[in-house]
């Protein structure tokens, strides 16, 4: 699971539960894989993303250096800044581990890369 | 007019067991590929940010889609209710050279907070067989055909949630069978301001197969 991925999962879904959001992630095995830089994606994408959450989750798993607390004033124009927010999204990945409901602590197995994200029906 | 053609995603890693737990490509998954393929042109004009197939069993279809609009142009997810298919899904993209983002849920509701309005191009391929009702709801191989009375149930609980999802231009391709009453599906999607148009049909055994295709009315988008 990438971060970029973890920046759009929400458990909000969850009866009694209402942002859901971030996901807490508690992570066993956490790789680095590389991935071709494509500063438009990367400029597109961060209009989309929680930049706070993105923050917390690249901390969380141990990749948080470089990162700037908050998106910088044009950001299409500082190849380091979108480098680095690119390594953030698309390169780190949590392989085991978990994700946890801020409001229910309900857990979120990650295995092979895959978060599972069902719900049993008397859940939701 | 000129019509570009992309090869069919490397399958050869597919084992007879894994075929046990995850629908293999069959003749419906490779009349999605021609549709995605004939609308080509136009999808690659459109320039997605964001992908996402519903139910990718073997992840065939995803991977064919992000080996047409290039990986570096968009984010590719994958959702599939069934462990072994999401889990499969991330081998097919890997095989043939592709990076996919799975996620195991139903239909796309972990997205849903945070993708709404968000996907350019959403694919399903859903569980279309009329079958008891009494099949539908489980999360192993059968989720892969029970579609339950018209093959319907699981069709329309993703219809309704599909414009919430889709961004201004985005368009949502979805195969379906005769059983499956196309046209009561287009007006379904018309009352939430989307048209339907009807991108291939092909006859393979007793199906009558069909890929459809919705956007929003153009005053809508
Ligand atoms: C007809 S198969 C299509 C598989 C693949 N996309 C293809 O075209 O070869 C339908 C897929 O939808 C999945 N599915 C069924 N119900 C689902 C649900 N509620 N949420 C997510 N996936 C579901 C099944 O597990 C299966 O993989």
């Amino acid at each position: 699971m990438k971060l970029l991925t973890h920046n759009f999962l929400t458990s909000n879904i969850i009866k009694g539960v209402t942002k859901g959001y971030p996901l807490q992630i508690m992570a066993e095995k956490v790789d680095v894989k590389e991935v071709e830089f494509n500063p438009d994606f990367v400029t597109k994408m961060l209009p989309k993303i929680d930049w706070s959450a993105l923050i917390k989750a690249a901390k969380d798993v141990g990749h948080g250096d470089g990162l700037p607390e908050a998106v910088i004033e044009n950001p299409e124009s500082n190849e380091e800044f979108l480098k680095a927010a690119h390594n953030a999204l698309m390169q780190v990945e949590v392989i085991e581990g978990k994700l946890v409901c801020p409001e229910s602590q309900r857990e979120f197995p990650i295995n092979n890369g895959i978060p599972n994200m069902l719900l049993n029906e008397d859940e939701v | 007019m000129l019509t570009s053609t992309f090869e069919t995603p490397d399958i050869s890693h597919i084992t007879t067991s894994d075929a046990n737990y995850v629908y293999e490509p069959a003749e419906d998954s490779f009349l999605f590929l021609d549709a995605l393929q004939s609308d080509y042109e136009e999808l690659k004009k459109s320039k997605p940010n964001i992908c996402l197939e519903v139910g990718c069993g073997s992840g065939v279809c995803i991977t064919f889609l992000a080996k047409m609009l290039g990986q570096q142009a968009a984010v590719y997810w994958c959702t599939d209710i069934n462990p072994h298919a999401v889990c499969l899904a991330k081998k097919t993209a890997q095989q043939n050279g592709i990076v996919l983002e799975a996620v195991q849920t139903d239909l796309m509701q972990c997205f849903e907070a945070r993708l709404a309005g968000e996907i350019d191009v959403l694919l399903f391929n859903p569980p279309y067989v009329v079958t008891p009702s009494e099949e539908v709801g489980g999360n192993g191989i059968e989720a892969s055909w029970a579609g339950g009375l018209h093959g319907r149930e699981v069709i329309d609980r993703f219809l309704p949630i599909v414009p919430k999802f889709l961004s201004k231009s985005g368009v949502l391709y979805l195969v379906v069978v005769k059983e499956n009453k196309p046209e009561e599906i287009g007006e379904i999607m018309a009352s939430h301001n989307f048209e339907m148009t009807t991108v291939l049909t092909r006859r393979s055994g007793p199906e009558l197969l069909s890929v459809l295709k919705f956007r929003r009315k153009l005053t809508d988008r």
